[in-house]
């Protein structure tokens, strides 16, 4: 089988380190071989992060480049524009609507574009998106809206549910698992 | 059952499953987590050192006294711990000592793109590359028996994606080393000129053997291996480049792939590329591989077709050798950058802004606080590396006596550990007129907190002897010592204008735990009214990510802000409560 490759995307300190976690485990627990490819150090204090997942029967590189992803789930509006030439034309954008200026716009060197997930879609992008943020917050904390958009992306894949509650439990710490339970939950009910 | 592990992880199970006995590292990304894995290992004894030469001189002194060691480090602190590596390659090991040295590509978070392979070279010491995380774990149990082998240490190469890449594998249990007899042999372990010139002649033997190894049961064993395919195309390679090639030409090529980056041998090479109609060398940073190829006198093609910076991709070498490129979306939208920031609440954003109120020269260094260089602050002129913002300052005053009052250096508390206070203690020595701001956050922010000498916690969170900064400086031979809290902007900038104006050196010692340490508790997120609100944007000058304008007035992000208090300092009209 041909390798399935995942983008995920965002702003430093959105949580898309745990994301990636939790879908290696979530894959690796299907028998797939995986990688998955994370960001350390500098570039996480509030930066553009990426982070690779790719799975399938033999898995070589662990990155992903132009053209190659089949999804992109994307933590930020900006950030899902900014990493559109890696989808393939085919690939699927899981989006959430949050904006967060980056340092650029916020100190008036730059504008927040207008209008940026019509634009993905006029470009030819299978654009799905959501707010996030609400529905973390109604799970019981801002921050679980890493596990509200894997939610989302769990809902768009032949994986079953349980697999990816299991990933969940190996991979959130205890005292934080019924909240990122429900987290999970609000997303993948998201359609 | 096969586990997802961190080639970081892989590599310190490996040091336990190999019986590793002492760890000793100082942090650096993207190295830092083979240490903080390896410490969750009871059975190994693990630190963090004040820097990189400490780290490889315990690892040095503790395989003479028998046990397996460890020492890890980027490749920046590979040139800190040089100066021992080059004598341990003469005096060998008793038990194993294995290096793990990883190499930043593309720099996500270094400030040089410096090949490490170099050392191995010039310091005659074998060294190995993995590619995925089971061969980070694999290699790293063989790298011990061929240290004790050759009794030599042994560098384990790796890079940024080989570090932080995740990819499965299969545990083994460990296996009691034990610890070896240590015998007095002064022609072995005292490195003078009389033992040194013998032991040289042992180091130069001792390459020969290890190239005959090279070409023999390296290949045996599958470290360095063949693997046909096409044979219009051959490609030598290792590392991380292995798996680009692989994913760019599969079964077009067929590849060398060198576990053993140092030495590389020579039939083989030979041999693989008399099959081959062309050959290419596939290798990130420098044309180290395609050199020996071209002095053994095999015809490859190289840097003339890739480049020497940055990372390399399966997109980059299917280009180059196919020609062929994937099919992409485009948008005609401009995007802004994101570069990174300091974090909301981050206590160096006061001091940065003190700094740039009092209009200073700022003498860097390396930790999060070199963030501050980039817009709004910009506040750094010289980042150079650990330390140097101490010892640079003390040239810059020498160079010109007038400059000591309007320049300062900032340096963080783990990078005055690591390097810092030596230029301190020539500062002081050599009655420089420098004020030093040492920007004591309790922790080594930058790697992902590791505890440091200062902390007061050892790596595995027990509690320890801590550095008080305040009486190291005054030992040192530094009069004028102050404390500052960052956050309160007006005081930090008049304690700092005192000391610019007084003579002789000062320490200011900037302190406030990093917004990020559990330990430090989060106020409410202050809020923005947009009635109080005059627009005059003086909150968006210290660089805060939980602030931007939204409608024209300051808004807050709750999600972001943990109530600092900073920007309320900033506001002339009571906005912000």
């Amino acid at each position: 089988m041909s390798v399935t490759n995942i983008m995920i995307v965002g702003v430093g300190g959105q949580g898309t380190l745990l994301a990636s976690r939790i879908l290696g485990a979530a894959l690796a627990s299907e028998g797939y071989d995986v990688k998955v490819s994370e960001v350390h150090g500098m570039s996480q204090r509030g930066g553009s992060v990426v982070t690779y997942v790719k799975y399938g029967e033999k898995v070589y590189s662990p990155i992903v480049e132009k053209g190659e992803a089949d999804i992109v789930l994307a933590f930020e509006q900006l950030e899902a524009a900014r990493w559109l030439e890696y989808a393939k034309p085919s690939g699927k954008f899981i989006v959430n609507t949050q904006k967060i200026d980056p340092m650029t716009v916020v100190t008036g060197a730059a504008e927040y574009p207008d209008g940026v997930l019509e634009k993905l879609e006029s470009a030819g992008a299978d654009v799905f998106a959501l707010d996030a943020l609400p529905l973390a917050v109604e799970a019981g904390s801002a921050k679980a809206v890493n596990v509200v958009l894997i939610g989302a992306m769990a809902a768009r894949t032949s994986i079953q549910k349980d697999v990816w509650i299991g990933a969940l439990k190996s991979t959130v710490p205890e005292k934080f698992l019924e909240m990122n339970l429900r987290a999970f939950e609000l997303g993948y009910s998201k359609v | 059952m096969k586990h997802l592990f961190l080639g970081n992880e892989a590599v310190a199970r490996g040091l336990y499953e190999a019986g590793c006995r002492v760890a000793s590292s100082y942090p650096g990304t993207p190295s830092t987590e083979v240490t903080e894995y390896a410490a969750e290992y009871n059975e190994i004894f693990c630190e963090w050192a004040p820097n990189e030469k400490v780290a490889m001189e315990v690892a040095a002194g503790a395989c003479i006294a028998g046990a397996r060691s460890f020492c890890g480090m980027k490749h920046v602190g590979l040139n800190v711990a040089a100066d021992p590596l080059f004598t341990v390659s003469y005096t060998g090991v008793n038990a194993g000592m294995v290096v793990v040295v990883a190499d930043d590509p593309g720099m996500h978070s270094s400030q040089n793109e410096q090949d490490s392979r170099h050392y191995a070279r010039a310091a005659k010491v074998m060294m190995l590359e993995p590619a995925d995380s089971a061969e980070c774990l694999a290699y790293t149990k063989a790298a011990f028996g061929l240290s004790e082998r050759f009794d030599t240490p042994v560098i384990i190469r790796l890079s940024t994606r080989i570090a932080h890449s995740r990819s499965l594998v299969e545990l083994a249990e460990r296996v009691d080393a034990g610890l070896l007899p240590y015998e007095k042999n002064p022609g072995k372990y005292v490195m003078m000129p009389a033992m040194a010139r013998g032991r040289h002649v042992v180091v130069e033997e001792r390459l020969q053997k290890q190239t005959a190894w090279c070409e023999d049961e390296a290949v045996k064993s599958g470290l360095n291996r063949i693997e046909w395919g096409s044979k219009k195309i051959g490609v030598i390679t290792s590392g991380a480049c292995y798996q680009y090639a692989k994913e760019a030409l599969g079964e077009n090529a067929s590849y060398l792939k060198l576990g053993c980056v140092y030495p590389l041998p020579v039939d083989l090479i030979r041999r693989f590329a008399a099959e081959c109609e062309t050959v290419y060398v596939i290798e990130e940073l420098d044309d180290f591989i395609e050199a020996h190829c071209k002095k053994i006198g095999v015809n490859v093609i190289g840097k003339e077709t890739f480049t020497l910076l940055g990372e390399y991709s399966q997109a980059m070498i299917r280009k180059a050798v196919l020609g062929t490129e994937a099919e992409f979306l485009s948008t005609d939208l401009s995007i802004p950058a994101r570069p990174p920031v300091l974090c909301p609440g981050c206590p160096h954003r006061g001091l940065f802004y003190a700094l740039k109120k009092l209009k200073v020269f700022v003498s860097g260094d390396i930790g999060c606080y070199t963030l501050a260089a980039f817009k709004p602050l910009e506040m750094m002129d010289t980042c150079i590396c650990m330390g140097a913002a101490v010892s640079a300052l003390h040239g810059r005053n020498k160079a010109d006596e007038s400059n000591a009052k309007n320049s300062v250096a900032v340096i963080g508390d783990s990078t005055f550990m690591h390097s810092g206070v030596t230029g301190l203690i020539d500062i002081a020595y050599n009655r420089s007129d420098s004020v030093v701001v040492i920007l004591d956050n309790s922790i080594t922010g930058m790697t992902g907190h590791q505890q440091n000498p200062t902390t007061g916690y050892t790596i595995k969170g027990d509690p320890t002897a801590a550095v008080s900064l305040e009486k190291l400086s005054e030992a040192v031979g530094i009069n004028r010592v102050r404390v500052v809290d960052p956050n309160d902007l007006a005081e930090t900038e008049r304690v700092i204008k005192e000391e610019l104006a007084a003579d002789g050196p000062s320490v200011v010692i900037s302190r406030r735990p990093c917004a990020l340490l559990k330990s430090v508790k989060r106020n409410p997120p202050l809020k923005s009214d947009p009635e109080k609100c005059r627009s005059c944007k003086m909150c968006m000058r210290i660089g805060c990510p939980a602030i931007s304008m939204r409608d024209g007035k300051s808004a807050i992000d709750f999600t972001q802000c943990v109530g600092c208090g900073v920007c309320k300092q900033m506001c002339k009209f009571g906005a912000i409560m």
